[in-house]
């Protein structure tokens, strides 16, 4: 600590560890193992217990390895498995949650586009005024509008219906987008937008030849993120729906307050997992961008 | 497409009918969003504050009780409750995600191999809805199937483990499953922030001889401050929204030891027909998270100032 020079060879990599360099690597090591591990271990819990028999899980435990393996437990999760009182599986919640998730995703992400350009690249009156509403529209709770929103839709004959709750995640959804797209597009070159205005270009034909084009990085940000958010909302999805066919998190939670007697951990399991999968599949395929999207979507 | 004399003479001239309309598209476009938005945030805001003030119950009524319904509202054991289980939640949730996830960025941040790994398995939790964390959570937990039966079946039959079947230490369940859903994403966070250091000076610390305390006190801390900011404000939004992951995990119970604002609000107008006061409890939710976020946004500000003082 006390003579420079000695220090400067140690921070090149090259030169072999000391002993208690090479201790501090294995603690390093083991703690973010054991982290991992944790972090893991439900997702792997519940995994396994989805190819157990359901008396395995009983007999033992709820963490344990399947002795006997079965697949009849995705099958029972999916098309037959009684969830307020109507055996039909997950199947019809799943497909109910794809309805509203993709048009909502779909619609929120390209009005978020179309106004993030309207935003930053056209002179816009008060366009900081705009952005600290949308900003409030993003952290308002929920629970705030809620009655509104029930009372709101059931003027407009769409209450208890998924078309609904589609709306209000596109309503809710837009300010979410526009905030993502608008911080990405302020960083996008003026002298190109004006370049195509010079050559006569208007709002459409710039942003579909110019805007869209650079856009690929935020639209795939903004779909994993919509995707997921509005897949795993529960609130909304509880509220503003009809009992026998209302989003996978909704379904989930009756399944999980059913308390007759026999618990079904085997199938329970997978029915979890058929809801978790969707999110994941997203995760796993886009998370460079899903990292990325939390790291500079929030951070501005 | 036009050469470069037509657009120069393109400039002087006045304004013509059709560019003048083509002005007008881009508010066009915003049009619906903030017709929407505004409905959204200010018209349903009022409307809920007005229905707060009414004798709402079963449905809604448009006359003008005063603050009744906030008066009861502090005199109901399940509000109270749940304002006193938000404020403990929130100050350990906020705290232990934050000292993992940086914990953990540090420790991510020392030239480790399979980082991308790594980083994928502690992130993925983020990605999982509230309702299947704490179904999963609740299975986990459960004393009679769990990790209790589990580590009595390996042999210690003395082990027990009634974390979320009491009413005392219900709350630290709902607290771990909510720092396992976050605390990947504060390490992605933080992380990404630590690459943002100059690596320059911390180099020139360490040759200096200064301690890894002192170097990561001045010269990183500073620099990562404006995400820690964004970090603080994230969890505090999933803390006061706190609803789904207690349902699934403990349905508000054992008894409603750990019932919080948003499901008092939930049920007061869906289960108790009590529509009023449910508003003025989403009323008290607002203004909960708008005094919390002020300090949070002052103190971004002000840090900002200091640092582009410095600049």
């Amino acid at each position: 600590m006390t003579v420079a020079d000695t220090h400067i060879p140690d921070l090149t990599r090259r030169k072999p560890r000391s002993a208690g360099q090479i201790a501090g690597r294995v603690a390093l090591y083991a703690v973010l193992l054991v982290m991992a591990g944790f972090v893991l271990m439900p997702l792997a819990v519940i995994a396994l217990n989805s190819v157990r028999v359901n008396e395995d899980i009983l007999r033992e435990s709820f963490i344990g390895w399947p002795t006997r393996l079965t697949l009849e437990n995705w099958g029972t999760a999916w098309s037959t498995a009684c969830i307020n009182a109507s055996c039909t599986g997950v199947k019809p919640y799943f497909w109910a949650s794809m309805l509203m998730v993709v048009p909502a995703t779909v619609i929120s992400t390209a009005v978020g586009l179309l106004n993030g350009f309207a935003l930053t690249k056209w002179r816009m009156p008060c366009a900081d005024v705009i952005f600290v509403c949308i900003t409030i529209g993003v952290f308002l709770p929920p629970q705030v509008v809620l009655l509104p929103w029930a009372i709101a839709l059931s003027w407009l004959g769409l209450a208890k219906s998924l078309t609904g709750l589609a709306l209000v995640h596109i309503i809710q959804g837009t300010c979410f987008t526009t905030l993502f797209c608008r911080n990405y597009m302020i960083n996008l070159p003026d002298d190109l937008i004006r370049a195509a205005q010079i050559d006569g270009a208007g709002f459409f034909r710039t942003f579909w030849r110019i805007v869209l084009p650079l856009s690929p990085p935020i639209i795939i940000v903004t779909v994993i993120w919509q995707f997921t958010f509005i897949w795993n909302e529960f609130l909304f999805a509880v509220t503003f729906s009809s009992s026998d066919f209302r989003p996978i998190t909704a379904a989930l939670m009756s399944l999980n307050a059913d308390d007759t007697g026999v618990s079904e951990y085997g199938f329970g399991s997978a029915a979890v997992l058929i809801a978790a999968i969707p999110p994941l599949v997203i995760y796993f395929l886009g998370g460079r961008y899903f990292v990325r999207g939390l790291t500079q979507g929030a951070v501005k | 497409m036009p050469s470069a004399p037509h657009a120069a003479d393109f400039r002087p001239r006045p304004k013509s009918r059709a560019r003048r309309i083509s002005e007008l598209v881009p508010l066009a476009v915003l049009l619906p969003t903030l017709i929407t938005t505004g409905i959204y945030i200010f018209v349903f805001v009022i409307w809920n504050i007005y229905l707060s003030l009414t004798s709402s119950t079963l449905l809604p009524v448009y006359d003008f009780a005063g603050f009744d319904a906030y008066t009861r509202l502090w005199r109901n054991p399940r509000w109270t409750t749940g304002v006193w289980n938000l404020a403990l939640f929130g100050l350990l949730y906020i705290g232990l995600t934050t000292l993992v996830g940086v914990v953990l960025a540090i420790l991510m941040d020392q030239k480790v191999r399979g980082e991308n790994l790594l980083r994928s398995i502690f992130l993925y939790p983020i990605a999982i809805s509230f309702v299947v964390t704490g179904t999963t959570w609740q299975w986990i937990l459960n004393p009679s199937t769990g990790l209790e039966a589990f580590v009595k079946q390996l042999g210690w039959q003395g082990f027990e483990m009634g974390l979320i079947t009491s009413r005392e230490t219900a709350i630290y369940a709902v607290v771990i499953a909510a720092v396992w859903h976050a605390a990947g994403f504060v390490m992605v966070m933080v992380l990404a922030a630590l690459r943002g250091v100059e690596r320059d000076l911390v180099k020139a610390g360490q040759i200096d001889g200064a301690p890894m305390l002192r170097i990561y006190r001045r010269i990183v801390l500073p620099a990562i401050w404006p995400v820690l900011i964004s970090v603080l404000i994230i969890l505090l939004q999933f803390a006061i929204k706190t609803f789904d992951l207690v349902l699934a995990l403990t349905h508000g119970g054992p008894g409603i030891s750990t019932t919080f604002p948003a499901i008092f609000v939930y049920d007061r107008l869906f289960a108790a027909g009590e529509l009023a006061q449910g508003a003025a409890a989403a009323v008290w939710m607002l203004i909960g998270l708008v005094v919390v976020f002020l300090p949070v946004l002052a103190l971004n500000w002000a840090l900002k100032r200091r640092k582009g003082g410095a600049a």
